[in-house]
């Protein structure tokens, strides 16, 4: 508990009993109510659109685990995938984080064995709210080890309802988030936990628990290299103890072994520089514990002769060590780190040498309103909370600062891991709110408490003798020295100085009661209800309008009712239901995993973006010519091309506004893509004023072909804003086959090639000796 | 004259200082810390063969080195929860703590069995 306020009124050990009985058994229905709180907040989805999954990643989340339920647990493993990424395939069961699918398939398996017949979708749409129920459970734990049980409720429910943790576990974002961040939290409570006690069952529990984390995400290097920099910190400031040696050192053995157990980690667990730093603060935590065992068994004088003698020896086999290392790892040209790690280190990296990592809108820095936006008012409770974690500075408390200050720079490389940040200020805030509480309604309990004592000696009773005396016995034992303080009536604004002034007080839990007057404590504690108010009002707010559009459902909202564009689905069933089971379908990458599950085709490339290569093919095709396309995807056994456009509805996200990527990055590869060709005055355009490379690239033909006969010639693009160039043209190499209601995507098949060209060999047998000298600028198609 | 002690009478008291503070421990520590040597001992033997003989298959190396080591640090670990001088963990029954030891090693020897191969 925060602070046990009984000492001040009725010091009976059963009243005491009871109240805290009763604050247990209320602690309880709060949390349960909390769990609801949290589930409930994410399902405006559902109910605003359908119980649908959401957005693009989840959908082969979604696929993965239907394979999982059909075929079981050992299939799953070996699988790999021909659907995808052809003709390379993918091995599924060393490329994915199988945790969350795993968990997915065990609820699934449980409630089919208890004969409540939830379909798949159903399970997988609804993980994430009960994970986040989960996640506010942990944070109430994590921080009730930090600072007591009233900090931890309050921690909870903010991170119940905190906008950035919703945005990424609405019901229906079926992500590796929605179970990880629980995970992440759990494993952190344990390891405070193990850190608090010293118990080895605890350090077990905190080794499985990162292990889940592990399966889960791949944001588990956070945690590996957070610990050790936390018992880095604590040895560096003199706070080392057995506890931290157990909570650390058994973590690193297990760990990294349950870590090289998940095939998409294997050995890169002990190979990677990710996990250089605990190995590194593993053999710091030995060196320094086999130091103080000696200055244990030995007397002074022999403890300075043995540190001298070891340091002369230490620092000599150290610089051996540290340059073997240096050396094994500058070998690599990334020095053992992987690519997203490093575009993590220096936010400039991804741009200059993988344009994939930096063409992903969630790796880009965040903006400050986003901060403002995702975390609304615990953005500026957080250095109160950090203020409140250093009186009194603890193991626990000080791993709290450590994590906020390192997901606060995280976060400002990358939007995404905003919701790394939130539980860290869910818990500082939680403190802050709890530690103002605090004090609010100790000064409004010493003003009851002080009316009561003179209303009663107004009445004669003996009793205020007994209420005076023991109050006045817990200010003396508190304050040592200052006989100013036992005035109760004085007036105290300037709390932190006292504690400053006070250190010796500092390790009580129980302050002294200090009060703010009792006015400036009601209009404060009405302030702090106010604020929350405003933070709810937000947290719904965004949970309702900005983070529940499944993206693959559109609405808006005009004079004549709700439109709703599910184009989407119409494409991927019409995929579904007129094609071959074997086509092969090329768009971009974003549409893979949905059209691997929705429309189960074979795609060549989706959103694993594990081969650049292999996008820049598609890239280069998008942008060359038609013919050349056309070659391009028929050596590619391609079917079927599928574009999404908006420019008819005014749907932003196409791949006219996309185009860009496809060109660097197909440049990046292919050299006779130049991104100059394709710019007017710096500006990709496709109106009258586009280049003719633009102009004639299979991206805008397959675009606006016949796009002109949908407003009468005008061809306005709705999202450009702007009448398109060339409105007039044939495809010569390819047909359309279908275009969806609002023409958001449009599928085409490749013309198979003719028979015979009519006079064309002749030709072009004798052009092609003529042109090959001259064309030396323009190289025309690597597959020739 | 009374010279400051040299370097080397210096090591020699140090090593016969630390040799009577160690024999003044309780058995029950000594058995443990017996076994953590043989652990270590055994870790680095590993090793040489690994160097000798080549890394593959990797995963058995990873997994024999590592379950050495990890039941050293377990060992290490109990005998810091047992050491009657610990003021930290005066509340902790040696069963408790002994029973922790059991079961982390039996998680651990079962993640090793697992990587095995």
């Amino acid at each position: 508990m925060a602070v046990p306020v009984d000492n001040l009124t009725k010091p009976t050990p059963a009243s005491s009993t009871l109240r805290f009985a009763f604050g247990n058994v209320l602690a309880f229905f709060i949390l349960l109510l909390i769990g609801v709180l949290a589930f409930s907040i994410r399902l405006f989805s559902v109910i605003k659109y359908e119980s649908v999954i959401h957005e693009f990643d989840p959908y082969f989340n979604y696929r993965v685990t239907q394979f999982l339920t059909k075929n079981g647990i050992y299939d799953f493993w070996n699988w790999f995938d021909d659907r995808t990424w052809y003709p390379l395939g993918r091995v599924i069961g060393g490329t994915v984080y199988p945790g969350l699918t795993l968990t997915a398939g065990t609820i699934w398996k449980v409630l089919q064995s208890l004969n409540i017949p939830l379909s798949v979708e159903t399970v997988c749409v609804f993980t994430a709210p009960v994970f986040s129920a989960f996640a506010a459970w942990a944070t109430y734990l994590l921080t009730k080890e930090v600072k007591g049980t009233g900090a931890g409720l309050t921690a909870a429910v903010l991170l119940a309802m905190v906008p950035s943790y919703i945005s990424r576990s609405v019901a229906g974002s079926y992500d590796n988030e929605a179970v990880a961040i629980f995970a992440l939290i759990f494993t952190f409570y344990l390891y405070i936990k193990t850190l608090n006690t010293g118990s080895l069952f605890y350090a077990t529990l905190n080794s499985i628990a990162y292990f889940y984390m592990v399966c889960s995400w791949g944001g588990y290097t956070f945690i590996i290299n957070l610990i050790p920099m936390h018992v880095l910190l604590c040895i560096v400031t003199g706070r080392y103890s057995s506890r931290l040696y157990i909570a650390y050192a058994p973590l690193v053995v297990l760990g990294t072994l349950l870590a090289a157990l998940v095939p998409v980690v294997g050995f890169n667990a002990v190979m990677t520089s990710e996990h250089f730093a605990s190995f590194l603060v593993f053999i710091v935590i030995h060196v320094v514990a086999l130091a103080y065992y000696i200055k244990g068994i030995l007397s002074p004088k022999m403890f300075k002769v043995a540190a001298t003698l070891v340091v002369s020896v230490g620092v000599v086999v150290c610089c051996a060590v540290v340059a073997v290392l240096v050396a094994v790892v500058a070998s690599s040209p990334t020095k053992g780190w992987s690519g997203r790690s490093l575009s993590l280190l220096d936010p400039t990296y991804a741009s200059k040498y993988i344009p994939i990592i930096a063409s992903v809108s969630e790796h880009q820095p965040p903006t400050w309103p986003s901060y403002f936006m995702d975390l609304n008012v615990l953005a500026f409770l957080v250095p109160a909370g950090i203020i409140a974690c250093f009186a009194p500075l603890s193991d626990a408390s000080s791993f709290v600062i450590l994590y906020l200050v390192m997901s606060v720079y995280f976060s400002g490389v990358m939007v995404r891991l905003m919701l790394v940040l939130a539980p860290a200020a869910c818990i500082m805030s939680g403190i802050a709110l709890s530690e103002a509480f605090d004090v609010f309604t100790r000064s409004i309990k010493f003003y009851i408490s002080n009316l009561s004592e003179f209303l009663q000696t107004d009445a004669g009773d003996t009793l205020p003798g007994n209420n005076v005396s023991p109050q006045n016995e817990v200010l003396k034992n508190e304050k040592k020295e200052d006989t100013l303080k036992e005035r109760p009536s004085r007036k105290n604004k300037k709390k932190e100085k006292e504690n400053i002034e006070k250190p010796y007080v500092k390790s009580k839990t129980e302050k002294r009661p200090l009060v703010l007057p009792v006015e400036a404590s009601f209009f404060a504690l009405f302030l702090t209800v106010l604020l929350g108010g405003f933070y709810v009002v937000h947290s719904v707010w965004a949970a309702a309008e900005a983070y529940s559009a499944p993206s693959i459902v559109l609405t808006s909202h005009s004079h004549d009712g709700l439109h709703v564009f599910d184009d989407f689905r119409e494409a991927y069933a019409w995929l579904s239901h007129n094609t071959e089971v074997d086509d092969k379908v090329a768009s971009w990458w974003d549409y893979g995993y949905q059209t691997t599950a929705m429309a189960n085709r074979t795609v060549i490339v989706d959103n694993n973006t594990w081969n650049n290569t292999h996008i820049a093919t598609v890239g280069t095709a998008m942008s060359s010519p038609e013919k050349a396309g056309w070659e391009i995807f028929n050596s590619l056994d391609v079917k079927y091309v599928l574009v999404v456009f908006g420019g008819l509805v005014g749907y932003p996200s196409d791949d006219i506004n996309k185009f860009l990527w496809m060109v660097r990055i197909g440049g990046g590869v292919f050299p006779h893509i130049k991104e100059p060709d394709y710019l007017r005055d710096g500006q990709y355009r496709i109106d009258s004023q586009a280049t003719p490379t633009m102009l004639n690239s299979l991206m805008y033909k397959l675009s606006y072909f016949r796009f002109v006969e949908t407003d009468g010639g005008k061809g306005y693009d709705r999202v450009r804003r702007t009448e398109i160039g060339k409105k007039y043209f044939k495809l010569t190499h390819f047909e359309e086959v279908f275009t969806t209601h609002h023409w958001m995507v449009r599928i085409y098949k490749l013309k198979p090639q003719k028979n015979r060209i009519r006079g064309k060999t002749k030709k072009s047998k004798s052009k092609t000796s003529p042109t090959t000298p001259r064309s030396g600028t323009v190289k025309k198609n690597p597959w020739h | 004259m009374v010279k400051p002690a040299t370097t080397k009478d210096d090591a020699h008291a140090l090593f016969y200082s630390l040799r009577s503070a160690y024999s003044a421990t309780p058995t029950n520590l000594k058995i443990i810390d017996l076994y953590v040597v043989f652990a270590v001992f055994t870790a680095l033997i590993q090793v040489a063969y690994m160097a000798i003989v080549g890394s593959f298959p990797f995963n058995s190396f990873l997994s024999g080195v590592l379950s050495c080591v990890g039941t050293a640090v377990l060992a290490v670990c109990l005998r810091i929860q047992v050491n009657k001088e610990n003021k930290e963990f005066k509340d902790l029954p040696p069963e408790r703590a002994f029973a922790d030891f059991v079961l982390c090693n039996l998680v651990l020897h079962l993640v090793i069995m697992n990587f095995l191969g």
